[in-house]
């Protein structure tokens, strides 16, 4: 079969927009390899300084923590309720996901002050909960990823045939439980990674909450290397980068596996 | 006593009823359809007995026990879905195996049953194929196979081949019925087509605004229809509205035509004359008179294959019979040649319509 002909216009729009991408990738990169005491090119002496900082590993340690706790939390929270409003409320669908755009409208600034002040002067929470990120910043973190969850699972579940699937696990003697783990959650597994994968970019990346909470992340690191060092700033960046791709694409993989199986044609096969 | 009972189920949605206090025994073994138009109440019906919903009111009893209040999971009931329910993430072995799983049995005992259960359906080489490498007749055949594994004490289909082309629709609706034969297992089948009710059915039970109208054997119900609806519903039917007249005949429009089951009638009650176009003979007019017949011309001429829908219209265009004759006999009755139809007198059923002043009068392919 003859390959469909891509043309000359197309292969144009496509280099453009390549290069709108990666000539700031490339010039960070060119910029990272340069040489702190000559400034010319090449050296890696910048990843040194980055990979023998202590301060990298441990707040890049504290972030990734951070983002699976958030990731645990979300998925444990809004799993089953969008499985449950697709279920059985589904008038509730256009609320949540109304609430869902909260986060997005109200900018990080104002959602840690208003945090900060709902926490500390309305429920006076104790300071072994404000002053430990794996409790207040969770907490933030788990509201700021609601949309980006909420949307990749809503999604999933829209994908799939949710009350023909219940009923036919139920009917064969499952529990809602057993329907949960066994049928439900491996069919919408493509969108909680989805969800996953976005509250890990975003977690890995959130400066704002993290710095007005007063908590040394990886953002607040990058941002200190940023104000301090000039070639170790390009390298942080791109690594950081780097993690967040490497996040994506092993979500596009995922996604592109199952899709290969879905696309086989059965016509050899078919009765 | 029976093995499944329906006994008064009513079931409303708002202002909207459903069901309106069914009642419906199943002996073991039986295979009833519930039959019936859309919105008729025969899904929702069908859900109760499954649990996936909850009556109003009624009770339903499977070997004396009541079950109303039981969750689906403990009913002991398999159910195959009218859209696909296999599950995605499952092959085909995985998909049958899952109840066994669930009811813990032990693994040899699991493959091995697996195993027979697909050969049963004809699919014993497509047990590690995935559902979305399955036709949708294969994947209705695995849903069965799925719903038979944990052997039912109740088989539950909820229109399974609705979805399907004419040609798997009608070789997997025999295989339903083979199947359901060698288990002997109870079945409720719910569907909106008489051919495929009438075919494989012990029973059909014909609902019609949330009530069964009728229940019996296909042939019972397609010879002998209890309320103009069935009638209406089950297979072509000429209907005439008529009058009984006197000695053994109705007047249909001012023409009279003899009727054995007009006897013994009162003289002007209104009447639904109701005659299978398969009993209609039509002749060429040629100056041949019947004492009882439709005089008229053939109006259309439908091929079917080996029969063809011959339609008769008086003069007047008031009266009018559908004959399905045999292709070779209707090769003469040309659109337009004058002829005479008629039917013999024992072979009409007669509804009364006295209790239905404003039926409505339909084609005969009830359209």
């Amino acid at each position: 079969m003859r390959r469909p002909r891509i043309s000359l216009s197309a292969v144009v729009w496509l280099l453009v927009g390549a290069a709108y991408f990666m000539i700031p990738l490339l010039a960070t990169f060119l910029f990272s390899v340069r040489d702190a005491q000559t400034g010319k090119c090449c050296s890696l002496g910048a990843y040194g300084v980055i990979l023998h900082d202590p301060e990298f590993w441990t707040t890049i340690r504290l972030s990734f923590r951070l983002a699976l706790e958030t990731i645990v939390i979300s998925l444990l929270l809004f799993v089953p309720t969008i499985y449950w409003v697709h279920l059985r409320l589904p008038r509730l669908r256009p609320v949540i996901g109304f609430m869902a755009l909260i986060p997005f409208v109200v900018p990080p600034i104002i959602l840690v002050v208003g945090l900060l002040g709902f926490f500390k002067d309305t429920l006076h929470a104790p300071f072994w909960y404000l002053g430990n990120p794996n409790y207040f910043l969770v907490t933030a973190y788990v509201i700021l990823a609601f949309p980006y969850v909420f949307f990749s699972l809503d999604a999933g579940f829209r994908a799939i045939d949710v009350h023909t699937l219940t009923e036919a696990s139920q009917s064969l003697g499952a529990s809602w439980r057993t329907t949960l783990l066994r049928v439900i959650l491996p069919n919408i597994k493509v969108a909680a990674l989805s969800g996953a994968f976005l509250t890990l970019a975003i977690v890995m990346g959130e400066f704002t909450i993290a710095t007005l909470s007063a908590f040394h992340t990886f953002p607040t690191y990058i941002q200190y290397i940023n104000e301090t060092q000039a070639y170790p700033a390009a390298a942080v960046s791109l690594m950081s980068f780097g993690i967040t791709w490497a996040a994506m694409l092993s979500l596009l993989l995922i996604g592109r596996r199952r899709r290969v199986g879905a696309a086989v044609t059965i016509a050899e096969v078919g009765h | 006593m029976a093995h499944v009972e329906l006994r008064e189920l009513r079931r409303s949605f708002g202002a909207v009823t459903a069901l309106q206090g069914i009642n419906l025994s199943l002996e073991t073994g039986e295979f009833v359809s519930l039959l019936g138009p859309s919105g008729c109440g025969k899904t929702t019906a069908l859900r109760l007995v499954a649990g996936f919903d909850r009556p109003d009111s009624g009770s339903i009893v499977v070997d004396g026990k009541d079950i109303t209040g039981v969750s689906p999971n403990q009913r002991d009931m398999g159910m195959v879905f009218q859209a696909y329910s296999l599950f995605p993430n499952m092959t085909a072995e995985q998909n049958v195996e899952y109840g066994l799983k669930i009811r813990k049995q032990p693994k040899d005992g699991r493959r091995t049953r697996v195993r027979e259960l697909l050969e049963l359906v004809g699919l014993a080489d497509a047990g590690k194929r995935y559902p979305y490498q399955l036709s949708g007749g294969m994947q209705q055949r695995v849903a069965l196979a799925r719903a038979l594994a944990i052997e039912p004490s109740v088989l539950l289909l909820d229109e399974p081949l609705s979805a399907l082309d004419a040609k798997v629709r009608v070789q997997l609706r025999e295989e339903i019925r083979r199947i359901q034969l060698e288990l002997g297992i109870t079945t409720i089948y719910v569907t909106h087509d008489q051919e495929e009710a009438l075919s494989i059915s012990d029973r059909v039970a014909v609902m019609y605004g949330g009530k069964i109208e009728q229940v019996g054997a296909p042939a019972e119900m397609y010879g002998s229809p209890a309320t103009p609806f069935v009638a209406e519903f089950i297979g072509t039917m000429n209907r005439l509205i008529a009058t009984v007249g006197g000695d053994g005949t109705i007047d249909y429009g001012g023409l009279p035509l003899r009727v054995d089951a007009a006897r013994g009638l009162p003289r002007g009650e209104r009447v639904l004359c109701l005659v299978r176009p398969e009993t209609v003979d039509i002749v060429l007019a040629n100056g041949v008179t019947l004492e009882s017949g439709v005089s008229g011309e053939v109006i259309s001429s439908t091929f079917l294959g080996s029969t063809t829908r011959v339609r008769v219209m008086d003069e007047k265009g008031e009266r009018m019979l559908t004959a399905d004759l045999s292709t070779v006999e209707a090769a003469a009755l040309t659109v337009g040649a004058k002829v005479v139809a008629s039917f013999p007198p024992d072979s009409p059923r007669l509804l009364s319509l006295a209790d239905e002043p404003a039926f409505p009068v339909l084609d005969p392919d009830g359209q």
